[in-house]
Formats: structure tokens, C-alpha cells, sequence
């Protein structure tokens, strides 16, 4: 199925990553917004909020983020494609419905423009700091997908990607900005609409008598209703059966929260997004995400000059994260060099990846600037040695 | 009181229904309530309600929040969601702007929907946003085992409040008219009738409408404040209680011994949310404006 035309501003535009981003969520299908202002990320919501009264669709600003995240669910199951926005202490803020959307296999969109913390930290600068956050930040063990581009052009595609895999597999899907990528302003081409692939609802088929809410299907993910159509259907964020009904069995809790992971394992085991350069003959390789893997194309720019076999790999989609083709790539490496703008959370995860078979340097900082390219080119000539 | 006795015929006919199970998700049967607790008895004259406005139940939704309030929406045979701790009137905003033909009903507790949910109530209300929210106010936290709540009169004995609480309460039904309610009542599980009546005005009319419903909690409030059984509180309710329709609603305050002053204090027109939206847009943007159409397709 393709993008529905309404949604979409076709053309050539010269616009920040805030509003490539809210192009994307329009061209996917989001006609409902809602949202809480908070710096460096309400732009996405103040141009859907001037763009949808004219396309036909609801924004809300509403009390707290707290009810902005809980607001896109209800409007979920009132039938739309819905998303909401927010940065550091507002992400902290949803982290609740996070595991709401998780737990009720509600398909919905979670922009974070990340910024510098703990705390109101640094409100306008970057930091790359709510990684860890996004796959963990609720309690309990569930999936999620994260999404991380490094330009405005991928606020929209990636936007677009978010949603569908949202739709596929019924998970709540993070976008993970920083300040750098929102702020930043560059061509973005928008094609038409009949080349955008949109992912439609799994709404099911069968009638009410033989409906059962969470039944998985073949792929593990449950086909879906929304309120009005005659289901009579619940919805509950206690443990469920299969009919949606509150159950205190260990066993029922063992086989849906398994369910809530094991549903996402196609993501993680191949069709995990990366972009990789390099790699054929690399004895380093700089795994990068957002503003920082721009950063550290210069550092491998510089250290394939001096004779380094530097190789790139850019995870596109964070979580789930590409363990197997980290785990494969270890086997051949000397080391991997992991610049972020925090104090080493993916390069853990890229450390577990690896089993020991290379060598992981983390190059941190804390945020409030990028790094400078020459740090990243000196932990590359490091692990080179 | 009147003694009376009640009739129960030897057999009972295999095909005979209680008139309410329609409305209600009966294997999941037995509820999780107490006896004597009079959050059923507010469930059945929702049922009554829902029967004498003639809803297309297809078209009405419940949304609770967490609590032992919080547990209507599982019972209720209608689309129905549980949500999060104090979030369910944030939820029923995104499922009515979404749906604007559903029925949203809010069906949740004092400390759900006044204490952690506070700030979602003042803002619907100010919004006048097309909910009803039915508050089922037993004074206290039960389903985690009594403790305070925004709503728990002074002095009275609370399992975070051993020697007594000392804090004043909100007055919930000035609160939402004060914050923008279209409509406000309040009755007891004691005025089945006024209450069945009551939500069924709300189901037939638009805008933000508030009925709070004093209901026993004997597990808890009741057992810790030596105030009997539920059938202590009904007679309470029916001494305690006076009807006052439009009284100032300032002036309807409850205590923990006082009177108890029920009936429908507000029902004003306000435009609601979606009209002042559509009067808004339409005035700044004329034919450019597109009426919100948010639901998205399936496949086919």
C-alpha cells in the first residue's frame, strides 16, 4: 500500500531534521499528534500542528507528557496512526507508556530529540545519552525498535520506517534524534506519494465470535481491532491471555512477555538497518549513530589516508541491535572504535556483541558539542597498533 | 428502617438471566470485589443506564484507570481499556478525537482520577472535552490497602494515616465545576435511581460531565474507622443525605460525619473541544480547513 497523497508535500525542501521528520509522520499516515512542549524537539509538533487542520487530522498540546503519550494510544485504538514528541526529561516522563504500548501491542511513534542530562541537563545542546533509556527506560523485559538518523533526509525516511515497523510488529517505536540532526538543516527530497510504501493496520478479519485479541499469528504478532467496530473487545496493561483478560498465572506471564521479545527477532537477526562501508578489508571498525557517525566519517576519511583498513558500520536501527553482525565482524578485527555522546552506552552493547573476540574503545562525551574528528582518528590509530 | 423480606422462589427457572448480563463479560465472573463494596451497584445502574438511553453499545467505550474502580472496564461487555495509573482521561482524549462517534466514558476512582490524575481531570474539563467520567469516591485507596487519599476526610484512620489524617480534602464536585465541567452531580450507592438517571442524561448529552458517586469501601475506610458494614453505610447515606439539586457547589463539601448534599449541581452548555476546534479553524482557515479524519486503512 502506498502513501496517501494528502500526507504528502512532494518535492525538493530545504528544511531542518524537526520538520523533515514531521513530513515523514504525515507521508506515513499519522493524522493524530499530541504533545508537550520541551526544547530541542517541538518543532516536529509546531509544523503538524500547521499542517494537519488543512490535511485533515487532529494535534493536541497536552498537560504533560505524560498525557501526550498516553493520548496517541487511545488514539490508536480509536483508528488512527499517532505519534508524540520529546527530549530528555519528557522521554523520562513516558517512559511508563512505553511499557503500555509494549504490553498492549499498541503500534505508535516516540520522537526523542536527545539532549543533554541528567536532568534538564542541557536543554539545547546535543548528547546521545537516552540509548540505553529507549531499549530499558520502562520496567519490565519487552521489545522495542529505535530508529537513529544522521541527517534531515532520514528524519523523513526513517520517520516512514518507524511507522511501518510500528504497524508490522505491533511495538512501540522510538526515533532517536539528537539536537545536531534536528537542528540541522539540509536538502530533503520528498518523493510522491505512490512510491512511499505505507504499512497498513493487521486489522483482523475474522468476525467478533471468533476474534481473540492477543492471539498471535504465524509471526507472533496478534491482528488488531479498534473501538466502534463491534468487537467489544478490552485492552489492559495487567499480564493477559489470549482473550485480553487479566491473568495472575506465571505461566501466561512467561509466554507473553517471551512473545513481547521473541516477536521482534526477525529485526534483530538480519533485517537490522545499517549502512557500512569498508568492511571487506578492515582491521578497525568505527561503529557510529546520529550526529556522531558524520563525525566519524572524517575520522575514517582521515585514517584510510594514512594507511589505516578503517571500515564503517552505522546502526540505522540501535535496538534491536545488530548482534549477530557485530559477533561476525569481531571474528576478524582487531578492535572496534565506538564514538558517542555519552559515557559508553552502545559500546557496551557492542562489547557484549563482540564475546571478547575484539578489542572495544569507547570514545566518550558527555554532550553539549560533537566530538572533535582528531579524538576519534586517534582511538582509530589506537586500535590499529 | 423498614424491615423487609425478601421473596426468593424455591426454583429458580434454568433460562432465567439477571437483566444486566448482557452488559457485562460474565466468564469473568466472579468480580474482584468485596462484599458490601458498592462499586456493582454502580456498574448495575450503568447497565440500567445504558439500556434506558437506547446507546448503540457498539458505539460506547469504557476507560478506567487502576484501582478497584479501575476494574470496571473488564467487566464492562463494551470496548473497554485498562490503562495506566491516573492516565485514563488523557487516554479517552486521544480515543474521542480519534472516534468522535464513540460514547467515551471514564469509569474510575477518587484517588485514580483526583490525586495522580489531577491534572488530566482540570484540563478535560477545561477543554470541555466530550467525556463522561463517572467517580467512584470510597474516600481511599483501596485496592493497595487503604491508604489516604485526596478525598479521605479529616481525622479519619488510614493505613498511611495511623493516628489520623490531618489533611483538608478537595471538594470534587466545585473542583470540576470550577475547572469547566458542563455537568456535575453526585449521589451515593444508596440512589440507584437518581444515579442510573443521572448517567443516563449524561450518555444523551455532550461536553465534560462529572458524577461522583459516594460508595462504601467496609474492607478498609469502613473497618478502620469503626463505621460498620455496607449496610451501615446505606443507612448512613439515607440519613446523612439531602437533596439539593443546583446547590452551590462551594457549598457541598463532604465530611466524614456530616451531611451529605447529592444531586445535580451544574449542567450548563458549553461549546465542547471538537466545536470550538471546527469554529477555530474554520474561522482562520475557510475552506482550506479539512474536518479531522484520523483513521488509517488496512490492507484491501
Amino acid at each position: 500500500m502506498h502513501a496517501d497523497p494528502k500526507g504528502v508535500l512532494t518535492g525538493v525542501h530545504f528544511i531542518d531534521g524537526d520538520h523533515a521528520c514531521c513530513e515523514g509522520t504525515l507521508a506515513a499516515g499519522a493524522r493524530f499528534a499530541a504533545g508537550y512542549p520541551i526544547t530541542p524537539s517541538t518543532e516536529v509538533v509546531e509544523r503538524f500542528a500547521s499542517r494537519i487542520p488543512t490535511i485533515g487530522g487532529i494535534f493536541i498540546q497536552m498537560e504533560d507528557e505524560l498525557a501526550a503519550s498516553i493520548a496517541i494510544q487511545g488514539a490508536v485504538w480509536g483508528g488512527a496512526k499517532a505519534f508524540t514528541v520529546t527530549s530528555g526529561p519528557g522521554f523520562s516522563l513516558m517512559m511508563e507508556h512505553i511499557g503500555y504500548a509494549a504490553i498492549t501491542e499498541t503500534p505508535c511513534v516516540f520522537i526523542d530529540v536527545q539532549r543533554g542530562g541528567p536532568s534538564t541537563g542541557l536543554p539545547t545542546l546535543p548528547a546521545q545519552a537516552d540509548m540505553m533509556q529507549a531499549r530499558w527506560g520502562s520496567h519490565g523485559d519487552y521489545g522495542i525498535v529505535a530508529l537513529c538518523p544522521n541527517s534531515p533526509q532520514e528524519c523523513f525516511d526513517l520517520a516512514v520506517t518507524a511507522f511501518n515497523l510500528s504497524e508490522e510488529f505491533r511495538v512501540p517505536v522510538m526515533m532517536m534524534l539528537d539536537e545536531c540532526v534536528g537542528h540541522m538543516t539540509e536538502k530533503v527530497v520528498i518523493p510522491e506519494a505512490e512510491s512511499i510504501a505505507v504499512t497498513p493496520r493487521r486489522y483482523t478479519k475474522r468476525p467478533p465470535a471468533e476474534y481473540r485479541p492477543f492471539e498471535p499469528m504465524v509471526d507472533l504478532v496478534p491482528e488488531m481491532v479498534k473501538a466502534g467496530d463491534g468487537y467489544r473487545f478490552h485492552v489492559t496493561g495487567l499480564t493477559h491471555d489470549e482473550r485480553g483478560y487479566p491473568s495472575m498465572h506465571g505461566d501466561t506471564q512467561d509466554r507473553m512477555v517471551r512473545r513481547l521479545q521473541d516477536k521482534l527477532k526477525p529485526l534483530a537477526n538480519g533485517r537490522a538497518l545499517c549502512e557500512t562501508e569498508d568492511l571487506d578489508d578492515a582491521e578497525v571498525v568505527v561503529v557510529s549513530y546520529e550526529i556522531t557517525s558524520r563525525v566519524a566519517q572524517r575520522a575514517l576519511q582521515a585514517a584510510r589516508r594514512q594507511g589505516i583498513r578503517a571500515g564503517k558500520f552505522r546502526l540505522v536501527s540501535a535496538w534491536p541491535f545488530p548482534s549477530a553482525r557485530i559477533r561476525e565482524l569481531a571474528g576478524r578485527v582487531k578492535a572496534f572504535v565506538v564514538p558517542e555522546l555519552n559515557l559508553g552506552q552502545m559500546a557496551l552493547e557492542v562489547e557484549r556483541a563482540a564475546q571478547g573476540k575484539a578489542r572495544t574503545i569507547s570514545v566518550s562525551h558527555a554532550g553539549g558539542t560533537v566530538h572533535d574528528p582528531d579524538t576519534i582518528l586517534e582511538a582509530i590509530l589506537e586500535a590499529a597498533r | 428502617m423498614n424491615e423487609t423480606t425478601l421473596e426468593i422462589p424455591c426454583e429458580i427457572p434454568e433460562d432465567a438471566r439477571n437483566p444486566v448480563e448482557p452488559f457485562l463479560r460474565m466468564d469473568r465472573m466472579p468480580h474482584i470485589w468485596c462484599a458490601g463494596c458498592g462499586i456493582g451497584t454502580t456498574v448495575n445502574c450503568f447497565t440500567r443506564a445504558l439500556l434506558d438511553s437506547k446507546a448503540n453499545l457498539d458505539k460506547v467505550a469504557v476507560v478506567s484507570g487502576i484501582g478497584c474502580t479501575g476494574r470496571v472496564a473488564g467487566y464492562a461487555r463494551l470496548d473497554s481499556f485498562h490503562t495506566t495509573h491516573g492516565r485514563a482521561i488523557p487516554f479517552a482524549t486521544g480515543l474521542k478525537l480519534a472516534n468522535p462517534e464513540l460514547q467515551v466514558v471514564v469509569y474510575s476512582g477518587d484517588g485514580d482520577l483526583f490525586a495522580i490524575g489531577g491534572n488530566h481531570f482540570i484540563h478535560a474539563a477545561r477543554r470541555n472535552m466530550d467525556l463522561k467520567v463517572i467517580c467512584v469516591n470510597n474516600m481511599i485507596y483501596a485496592m493497595t490497602g487503604g491508604q489516604t487519599a485526596p478525598t479521605t476526610p479529616g481525622t479519619a484512620i488510614t493505613a498511611t494515616a495511623p493516628y489520623g489524617v490531618s489533611e483538608p480534602t478537595f471538594n470534587l464536585a466545585s473542583l470540576a465545576e470550577a475547572a469547566g465541567a458542563s455537568y456535575v452531580a453526585r449521589w451515593t450507592t444508596y440512589h440507584v435511581k437518581q444515579l442510573a438517571r443521572s448517567m443516563e442524561e449524561v450518555l444523551k448529552r455532550k461536553g465534560f460531565c462529572f458524577i461522583e458517586v459516594l460508595s462504601p469501601c467496609p474492607t478498609l475506610y469502613q473497618r478502620r474507622n469503626k463505621m460498620g458494614d455496607g449496610l451501615d453505610a446505606m443507612k448512613d447515606y439515607k440519613a446523612k443525605s439531602k437533596v439539593r439539586n443546583g446547590a452551590p457547589t462551594g457549598e457541598c463539601a463532604l465530611s466524614m460525619t456530616g451531611e451529605i448534599v447529592v444531586g445535580k449541581f451544574v449542567d450548563r452548555e458549553r461549546p465542547d473541544y471538537l466545536e470550538l476546534l471546527r469554529a477555530q479553524m474554520t474561522e482562520t482557515l475557510g475552506d482550506r480547513y479539512a474536518e479531522p479524519e484520523v483513521s488509517c486503512c488496512s490492507e484491501g
